[in-house]
């Protein structure tokens, strides 16, 4: 009855309440649990709750702007309008695309790709459809917008060279980074980031490249961007002013542009700043800034005038007679032979069982230091190298700049070669034959030149400097742009007297009658210039041809078995401003070819110098406030 | 006696219907919709603030799932003792069923596709084993629950439904089904020691048991016990569930503001781990103030299984009580890490229609025995308290 039930009730009871208990120190628990993670434990879940959600992105910056002295622009940044689609976005995406092949030229192979592509992804990741979109194209595109759904026409920058082939070997190009390029900058890493890859781009890449700015993104547990949340803009990088003049290296391009292959380069001796360097052929920067094509890329590297190489400062030639000078000098300063000390030229000079042949059958007759150089004698310098020997010749060419590096700012520079005895042993393992001396001594055999360091060696004989060439206006380093201290370069160490010896002599050669380069010479009072020519023998004249059908003339030479034609310069006479080295590659007379190039480019920049004389000094833009001007930052062609 | 006031009929404790819905938990039915409520809200908050795909559909569950719960309510305790049994047969035959022959959902045979309503038999068995084993240990004396050979049916009455639902494989609902049967055992005075060797036979068998377990069960409890093991795997679950509720601080990072659910870190973010976006977004308060919603509604359960005058009413109080507390702290404890993930949703808040029809008849049942708490039966089932 009733009281057996309340027996199993009390238990019942009992035991209830023991289980409640027991829930009721569940639920604490649960309740500690929460205290922990939610309290104790809140800021380390928080830090990964952000990293979860927070995604940072790097925002390229704008490359600096390159522009020559004046400030007219050589490299600047250019909109670059790519198409892409988004595949959630549009109900069809082969559909749109047809549409849109309808109104730009997509051709079925993009389509097919892009909806490979656009399969493979995420469905809101964009898949580019097109690059380099022309303005007209955007317009067209934007136009029917309506019809092209998940369309997205997107800007970017990509370099442009607005001078195109004109400046290509000096500026260089820009191009996707390489894998063997990566530093671990994640900025390398950004798809479609380029990097310079060869010239000035390649040698102030740092400073142009600027410092990248952040974006903060969140996003979704598939990556997909949700908003943005902060937004740090990056510092777009340096404006590098150079030394060029655009106009004289125009004018220098299209002087060359005549020849085959060729290189010229103008210098103020002064300060060793570079006017205008050229190299001939050349071709179109703006060919790699967006991939170049396999096609083309064969075609460049095929080409036997080498349009790739910077002749300028990668050619390296036979100086030929331009290294006479070097050589009288030698002489003069070691006090083996004196100005008016004459030798006979009778045509050629026997060493041993070797006949060396003077350029001039028959000879020149005596001769002394002025006329040898005037003349370009070849036996005046058999003669007297005998007695300077090569080791004294080498110190003076490696004072002149001749054996090593410039230290221009490019890359890639070669030092040429000026032998001596020592360097025969060391490299060769043979000792000097006394024949090699009279054959370095009018510039050939062994001895290698580029072309800047002859202009170099022609700055240092008109100012007794130790000049050294140099492409911008102020010192750039990958920290930033300072202004140039100007540059006091050291004395050369070598007499007045002789040099100015040395110089008469080669004003001699333009400007005195029967003067080899007398033809090429600038006839305007004031601006007269003094020079050297080179023709520097490619090939080994034999005994057998100088017999039979005597010595052949060029033309009737395959191309690469004509002399190299050289000649350098200086100007104006009295009052030295500007030097001027050309070498035409297998172009024949260095006189009758390199010559009148010298003159032109000479005249043509003192014309421009007079001409801007006009301008006063506060005119011209201050290199300094083209600096970091972030209006100079983004040009916009679009 | 109480049942005296109202005698109609044969019946000495016939409760007419008007007095019958009077007499109903207003206050648990109140407490019952509020968890529903924040069920909804985060459910609109799952859905980046819309009624779809989720909020609205729950709505229409809750509205059909209470007004089943009040038929139930006002319905005489003695029907529900009397068809106990049955309602078990029918659902072990079920069981069964589903297991010659049912639907493939996630892995797992659950379903019978009744055309207009998903039937899950294990859902029927949490209740129909609650009912039967009140009924069975209502007619045993307390020398009776001490004897051996009688514990062996009720024993056998938990096995059956819980192999089978093993088979299926669902690990969550065997825990239920066996963690719920062995809270009537207990509450009919079971002694301690048996359970004891029970629970030592128990431990003794996981190796064994180990053996049965599916691919993804075991890597579930592998990764419980080394969450880092796997962290873009199994333990991505756990891990993001943490991060959530953790990054919701004190007080939360606001409705439907939680970085970590509404940008798809956290999975299943409308079922099984409802809660940690709760957490998430309403932070330690909300969990706490929701927690304290589920044990006011346990506390209640206790309250009127207490009050209750007849065994049967008082063991279905507790066991579906407790099978609600269940629930509660497998869900809670399993998106906090403290326990392996098995797949049990969090009551009335998380989205899914079986589970919110199962908890609102067990809670119809909970009334039922509160309104008719005073009916006395006898242990044979008969309505009088003469024998």
């Amino acid at each position: 009855m009733w009281h057996r039930d309340s027996d199993r009730f009390r238990l019942f009871t009992r035991r209830a309440l023991m289980l409640g208990a027991g829930k009721g120190v569940l639920l604490t628990g649960l309740a500690a649990r929460m205290y922990y993670l939610q309290v104790l434990e809140s800021d380390r879940y928080q830090t990964l709750a952000d990293e979860n959600r927070i995604s940072h992105r790097l925002l390229p910056p704008p490359r600096g702007l390159v522009t020559d002295r004046f400030g007219a622009p050589l490299a600047v940044n250019r909109q670059n309008y790519h198409i892409m689609i988004v595949r959630e976005q549009t109900p069809d995406v082969r559909r749109t695309l047809e549409i849109l092949d309808q109104i730009i030229e997509l051709g079925p192979d993009t389509i097919e790709r892009v909806e490979r592509d656009a399969a493979r992804r995420r469905s809101f990741v964009p898949v580019t459809v097109r690059d380099n979109l022309t303005w007209d194209e955007v317009a067209r595109v934007g136009v029917n917008a309506p019809d092209l759904p998940g369309l997205i026409i997107d800007a970017g920058r990509s370099r442009d060279y607005p001078e195109g082939p004109h400046l290509a070997h000096t500026l260089g190009y820009v191009a996707a980074v390489s894998e063997k390029e990566l530093t671990g900058d994640p900025l390398l890493e950004l798809p479609g980031f380029t990097i310079g890859k060869s010239g000035v781009e390649k040698v102030y890449d740092l400073a142009l490249r600027g410092t990248a700015g952040t974006s903060q993104v969140e996003v979704n547990a598939l990556g997909r961007v949700i908003r943005e949340l902060e937004r740090e803009e990056g510092d777009s990088g340096n404006t590098v002013v150079m030394t060029l003049d655009l106009e004289l290296q125009r004018y220098t391009n299209q002087r060359l542009s005549d020849q085959e292959s060729a290189a010229a380069v103008v210098m103020d001796i002064h300060n060793g700043e570079v006017l205008a360097l050229s190299s001939h052929p050349a071709y179109d920067p703006n060919a790699f800034t967006n991939g170049i094509s396999h096609k083309l890329w064969n075609s460049l590297v095929n080409n036997p005038y080498a349009p790739l190489s910077n002749k300028a400062v990668n050619g390296t030639y036979a100086p030929g007679s331009t290294f006479k000078m070097c050589v009288a000098l030698a002489g003069l300063e070691a006090g083996i032979i004196s100005p008016n000390q004459k030798f006979f030229c009778n045509g050629h000079l026997d060493l041993g069982n070797a006949r060396f042949h003077c350029w001039k059958r028959g000879g020149h007759g005596w001769m002394n230091m002025h006329d040898s150089i005037k003349h370009s004698c070849d036996v005046y310098y058999y003669e007297i190298s005998q007695k300077i020997g090569i080791d004294r010749i080498a110190a003076m060419a490696n004072k002149l700049g001749l054996g090593e590096d410039t230290g221009i700012d490019l890359p890639n520079e070669r030092s040429g070669l000026i032998p001596t005895k020592d360097w025969k042993e060391i490299q060769l393992g043979k000792r000097w034959q006394g024949g090699e001396t009279l054959i370095a001594s009018i510039g050939q055999g062994y001895v290698l030149a580029t072309p800047l360091q002859l202009c170099t060696m022609t700055a240092r004989l008109a100012s007794g400097k130790a000049v050294r060439p140099h492409l911008t206006r102020d010192n750039v380093t990958p920290e930033g742009v300072t202004s140039r201290q100007a540059e006091e370069f050291p004395e050369l160490q070598v007499s007045r007297a002789n040099l100015a010896r040395i110089r008469d002599a080669m004003n001699g050669v333009t400007n005195e009658l029967r003067g080899t380069g007398h033809g090429a010479r600038i006839a305007i009072k004031g601006m007269e210039m003094a020079g050297k020519s080179g023709t520097s023998q490619v090939r080994r004249i034999t005994m057998r041809e100088r017999q039979t059908t005597g010595v052949l003339d060029n033309n009737d030479l395959p191309w690469k078995y004509r002399d190299h034609a050289l000649f350098v310069a200086f100007a104006p006479v009295d009052n030295p401003r500007y030097a001027c080295s050309v070498v035409v590659e297998h172009g024949g007379g260095g006189s009758s070819v390199a010559g009148p190039i010298v003159r032109d480019l000479l005249l043509k920049a003192q014309e421009l110098q007079s001409a801007r004389q006009g301008i006063s000094a506060a005119d011209q833009p201050n290199s300094a406030n083209l600096r970091r001007n972030p209006a100079h930052s983004d040009q916009d062609e679009g | 006696m109480a049942g005296s006031r109202f005698r109609i009929g044969e019946d000495p404790d016939y409760v007419p219907i008007g007095r019958r819905l009077l007499l109903l938990n207003w206050t648990l039915v109140l407490l019952i919709a509020a968890l529903s409520g924040i069920g909804f809200a985060m459910l609109y908050s799952a859905a980046n603030g819309s009624l779809q795909p989720w909020a609205e559909r729950q709505m229409m569950r809750f509205a059909v799932g209470a007004a089943l719960m009040i038929i139930i309510a006002v319905t005489d305790i003695r029907v529900w003792l009397k068809l106990a049994y049955f309602s078990y047969f029918v659902a072990l035959i079920l069981l069964v069923a589903v297991e010659i022959k049912g639907d493939i959902g996630m892995g797992a045979q659950r379903w019978i596709n009744l055309g207009f309503f998903q039937l899950q038999p294990s859902e029927l068995m949490k209740i129909s084993l609650v009912l039967a084993l009140a009924r069975y240990f209502h007619g045993l004396t307390t020398e009776d629950v001490g004897r051996i050979p009688l514990l062996i049916p009720p024993i056998l009455m938990v096995l059956a439904p819980s192999a089978l639902v093993l088979r299926q494989p669902d690990l969550g609902t065997t825990l239920l089904l066996i963690a719920g049967g062995g809270v009537i055992f207990w509450l009919a005075g079971v002694r301690i020691w048996k359970f004891a060797l029970v629970l030592g036979t128990a431990l003794a068998a996981i190796p064994i048991g180990w053996q049965f377990l599916r691919e993804y069960q075991k890597n579930r409890v592998l990764t419980f016990l080394n969450p880092e093991n796997d962290p873009l795997g199994a333990g991505y679950h756990i891990t993001q569930s943490k991060i959530a509720l953790g990054s919701g601080g004190l007080f939360g990072k606001g409705f439907m503001l939680g970085s970590q659910s509404h940008l798809n870190f956290l999975p299943e973010k409308q079922t099984d781990f409802i809660f940690t976006m709760l957490g998430e977004e309403f932070g330690l308060v909300g969990g706490m103030a929701l927690l304290g919603l589920y044990a006011l509604v346990i506390t209640y359960g206790y309250v009127i299984a207490l009050r209750c005058q007849n065994q049967f009413g008082r063991l279905v109080a507790i066991g579906v009580t407790s099978t609600f507390f269940l629930y509660v702290f497998i869900n809670i404890a399993m998106v906090m890490g403290l326990i392996p993930v098995v797949g049990v949703p969090l009551p009335l808040v998380s989205y899914g229609g079986t589970v919110m029809m199962t908890i609102l008849v067990s809670f119809g049942l909970l009334m039922s025995v509160s309104i008719h708490r005073d009916i006395r039966i006898s242990r044979q089932g008969n309505d009088d308290g003469r024998n």
